[in-house]
This record gives C-alpha cells, sequence and structure tokens, in this order.
C-alpha cells in the first residue's frame, strides 16, 4: 500500500454490510469501462444468436423484445475494485432463451460486437443467475454501457458481463476469452477474489 | 535517451507539496519537493496515485507545468465528477505528500536544442500545461524559432496562465499567443471567438508549407478535432503530435 | 466512449521496459499501419487495450495485478525502439 495522502477520501469506499466482497469498495457512479469504440448496431440488424445445439437458434431484436422480461436488483463488483449495489436491470433470462435450444453442452463463450468474448460454464448462465439486459435504472441501457444489450451474470466480476452481447457460442470444451487469455481468473468468482491467473 | 535514462526501473516516489498557487477559480498550480526527481523535459508528464486511509487508490497522470530545471510543478484543473483532481485543487496543503512516478514520456516533448522548425502548439483548456513548461524552456533557452501558441478556453476567467503568456509574447517577437474563447466574450475583448475550427487554423496557424512541428493537447474531442483539421488543410500527420486529456 | 493515447500508458510501460517506450514504433498486423507508441488508442477497460489509430485493432493488452502484469503484443509486429 503506498504513503496515504491525508484528507484523500476516493469515490470508492469501505462498507460494513457484509455485501462487499474483498478487496472490493462502494461506488455510487457508474464508472464506463470499454476496450474499444463503442459499436452501434442498428436495431434492425441486431441479432442475438445461440450456436452449438441442435441447431443454431436466432432472434431479431423485436422477436427478442416479444420474449417474457424480468426485472431483476443486483449487486456488481468489476475486478478493477469497484462494486455497486441495488442495480436495476430488465433483461431475458438466459434460462428463457435457452428453452429454444435443444443442447447438452457444459460451456459457452459469450461473443459481442466489436469482438469481446467471456467464457463461462453453461450452469453459471442458467437456474436464474443470468440475464440478456436491455435496460438499466429503468431506461433502455445506454450505448456506453452495453446498450442496446449486455450480458449480466452478477454473481461472477463484471467482465463477464459483454457488453454489446450478440449470442452465446455453446461447446463442450471450455475455451477462454478477451481477458481470461490475457491474465484474468478464467471463473472470476468474487467472493473467493477470483481476479487472476493463479489466484 | 539523454534526460529520461534512468538507472532502474521507473518506480513510485513521495511529492510533498511546497506551496499552491491559485492561477483560476478550478485551477491549482503545485510547486512540489520530490526527493529523488529526475530533471524533467519539457512536455513530460507525472503519474500521480493517492491513497486513502481504507486502501483505496486513485491514480492520474498530469503535465508538469515547469520548465526543465526549475522544482517540478503541477497544473491541475478541478472536474466536477472528478476523484483526484478535487483533492488536489481544493485539499493538498503545504506539507501534505502523495506518490508520483516520472518524469515520464518522450513522444509528446519539445527541446530547444537543435529546434529549427517553426513551432505550432494548440491548446484546449487545461491542455495549456505542457506548453507552459514548452514555453518556459523556450524563453530561458534563448530560442527564436517562430512559435504561435493557439490557446482554446471557455471564457476569459478560464484562462490558465493569462499574464505570464501575454509576458512571455510581449518581450518576444518570434512567439504569438492567439487566444479563443468559446462561451462568453467579456466586454471590450480584442481575442478571438469561437471553438477551434479549419478556418481560425488555416488563419492562425504557420502555412503547411512552413513545415512546423505542431503539438496538439486538450480533451480527446478537441484534440482530435484539430489534428484533423490541420491535416485536412495540408500539414502532415506525421508532423503533429497529440496528447490526449481524460477526465476525472 | 473515453480514448486517450500511448502517452497515457507510458509509465506503465516505462515500468515495465526500464525506459521510455512513447517513441518505439509498431507495424499493424492488421492493417500495416506504422505508428508511434505515443500515438495509438488506449483504452481502459477491465485492463489496458491499445488499438491502431488507422484501423482500431488491437494492438496490445495489458493487465496489471499488483506484483504481475500481463501483456500481449500480438496484434504488432516489428517494433523498433
Amino acid at each position: 500500500m503506498g504513503i496515504v495522502s491525508r484528507g484523500f477520501r476516493g469515490r470508492g469506499h469501505s462498507d460494513d454490510s457484509g455485501r462487499l466482497p474483498p478487496g472490493q469498495y462502494l461506488t455510487t457512479d457508474f464508472p464506463v469501462l470499454s476496450a474499444g469504440p463503442t459499436p452501434h448496431t442498428p436495431l434492425d440488424e441486431w441479432t442475438f444468436a445461440i450456436q452449438g445445439g441442435a441447431e443454431p437458434v436466432r432472434w431479431t431484436w423485436d422477436e427478442f423484445r416479444a420474449l417474457p422480461t424480468e426485472t431483476v436488483t443486483k449487486d456488481i463488483h468489476c475486478v478493477t475494485k469497484w462494486s455497486k449495489f441495488d442495480t436495476e436491470w430488465e433483461g431475458v433470462s438466459i434460462d428463457t432463451l435457452l428453452e429454444s435450444v435443444d443442447h447438452d453442452r457444459a460451456y459457452a463463450v459469450a461473443f459481442s460486437d466489436g469482438g469481446y468474448t467471456t467464457n463461462l460454464p453453461v450452469e453459471d448462465l442458467t437456474d436464474g443467475k443470468a440475464w440478456v439486459a436491455f435496460a438499466y435504472g429503468g431506461e433502455p441501457l445506454d450505448p456506453e454501457h452495453g446498450g442496446p444489450a449486455r450480458l449480466l451474470v452478477p454473481h461472477l466480476y463484471f467482465w463477464k458481463s459483454a457488453k454489446w452481447v450478440r449470442g452465446l457460442s455453446l461447446r463442450d470444451e471450455d475455451e477462454p476469452g478477451f481477458w481470461e487469455t490475457n491474465g484474468y481468473h478464467n471463473y472470476g468468482d468474487p467472493w473467493r477474489e477470483q481476479r487472476y491467473w493463479g489466484d | 535517451m539523454a534526460g529520461t535514462a534512468v538507472l532502474g526501473r521507473l518506480t513510485w516516489l513521495v511529492a510533498e507539496v511546497v506551496e499552491g498557487h491559485t492561477e483560476t477559480p478550478r485551477v491549482r498550480t503545485l510547486v512540489l519537493d520530490v526527493p529523488g526527481w529526475h530533471t524533467h523535459r519539457a512536455g513530460q508528464h507525472v503519474d500521480v496515485r493517492l491513497t486513502a486511509e481504507d486502501g483505496y487508490q486513485a491514480e492520474r497522470s498530469y503535465s508538469i507545468a515547469s520548465a526543465p530545471g526549475e522544482p517540478p510543478a503541477l497544473t491541475v484543473e478541478r472536474l466536477d465528477d472528478g476523484e483526484v483532481s478535487p483533492y488536489l485543487v481544493n485539499e493538498a496543503a503545504p506539507g501534505d505528500r502523495f506518490e508520483l512516478r516520472g518524469p515520464i514520456g518522450g513522444y509528446f516533448v519539445w527541446e530547444a536544442e537543435g529546434a529549427d522548425d517553426p513551432l505550432l502548439l494548440v491548446a484546449g483548456g487545461s491542455g495549456i500545461v505542457p506548453f507552459r513548461s514548452m514555453l518556459r524552456h523556450r524563453a530561458e533557452a534563448g530560442s527564436t524559432v517562430p512559435t504561435k501558441l493557439l490557446y482554446s478556453s471557455r471564457t476569459f476567467d478560464d484562462l490558465i496562465y493569462r499574464d505570464e503568456l501575454d509576458e512571455l509574447a510581449g518581450r518576444d517577437d518570434s512567439l504569438e499567443v492567439v487566444e479563443t474563447l468559446t462561451r462568453v466574450q467579456p466586454p471590450g475583448w480584442t481575442g478571438r471567438s469561437g471553438r477551434v475550427d479549419s478556418d481560425l487554423l488555416r488563419e492562425v496557424a504557420f502555412p503547411p508549407e512552413r513545415e512546423p512541428r505542431v503539438y496538439v493537447c486538450g480533451p480527446t474531442n478537441f484534440a482530435e478535432a484539430v489534428a484533423e483539421g490541420l491535416v485536412g488543410l495540408g500539414h502532415r500527420p506525421e508532423r503533429i503530435r497529440i496528447e490526449r486529456f481524460g477526465g476525472t | 466512449m473515453k480514448r486517450l493515447d500511448g502517452n497515457s500508458i507510458a509509465g506503465v510501460l516505462e515500468g515495465l521496459f526500464g525506459r521510455d517506450m512513447t517513441l518505439a514504433t509498431g507495424r499493424c498486423t492488421h492493417c500495416g499501419a506504422e505508428n508511434e507508441v505515443g500515438a495509438l488508442h488506449v483504452y481502459r477497460a477491465a485492463g489496458i487495450v491499445v488499438r491502431c489509430p488507422s484501423c482500431e485493432a488491437i494492438l496490445i493488452r495489458i493487465v496489471e495485478a499488483g506484483d504481475r502484469t500481463w501483456i500481449d503484443f500480438r496484434g504488432l509486429s516489428t517494433v523498433e525502439l
């Protein structure tokens, strides 16, 4: 730890509620962290696809928005050490999407506009643990924050909640994604502080 | 590379605030004492790291405002949603300490020695800071390379180093300073108004045939638009160096 | 979208390589554009992503863990120091 600067209080705060994973700081704003230029796919060209099942399945934006949705309130945790409590999202549960897919795959890779990927076990996407979210705080999801739709997997570090998500590729073998191939932990459980390789 | 050769890896030093000067309502210059400081080159910057009592850390970069050979000084603009800048502008007092790494950078550097080409500096807001270092250095070196500074600010009161720039230009025929105010101009204002666009650049900048070395510094949108404008006027991209300032 | 440039990671790179890297030039493996590090586009996400200013292809990825750093240069060919 560096020398303490008298009187400095940053945006991040400690918290005693027990809701803050180890090494995290609570923030009230919503930092924008992006790996590249914000993509702008027009909604009439947007699709969400799930590959790797018996047949590929795809939804257009209108088809996607016709699916049943859920509104959830979740704490989110970024590997860069900020956490935000009680974030409200509206989205389609991955369980709902997977109802249309006949598969027995164990792993998934989420892929996004701009080429970003992240990998997860399928069981971390099911049973009410993940959504494709299109609204945040009651408003359509801002492009800076991943709009029109992003993956939302709040129980893992937020790099797994891929912005500008366009689909899932289901597979038998795990395939580390963009950050998982460059030092970030393959699984990413904030409660076990799994930030980096070897943690 | 002379001036940046270091004996080991770049390490975090401890900076102590010696004094602070208010430049404008939101901008303050901090003069620092940094044991282990290595003389910097005009245009270089430092990384500043603050640690709170609970271990929370924040890190930002700031251009060095002083000339090579002068004690290190930083000029910081307080950003509304800032995290480090409010501390440096409103809180840090003589005796306070923080971590600092630098001097850093070889790309956005200008040296008087061996400089023959006309020099064009275009600054947006607090992008003026590295140019103050360059202009002080230029004056101390007795350089007379034809130099133009085009400085864009929202209002008159936001012009940083106003008197110093007037004074530098006033005593040096080879230095021209043009200021443009984008939001509000005071009564009697004799400078320019409005954003730095192609028209203003065409009017103020050296023509491309003079092959100036160009430095542009300011917020990303400003710096990119100015660089694009200059290229559009015929300046070669390889003669233009940009330093983008981030927020907070 | 907030982007900066290679100047903003000069300290990180100098810490890793022991010398200023902002004047090092590299060629983008995607479009062939050659640029000094100081001119590259830099984005800060979970880690640092450095992209080609001409085509936005990824040139460098950096993840800093405090005591370890991972750096992937695959997008750059032929770096001249």
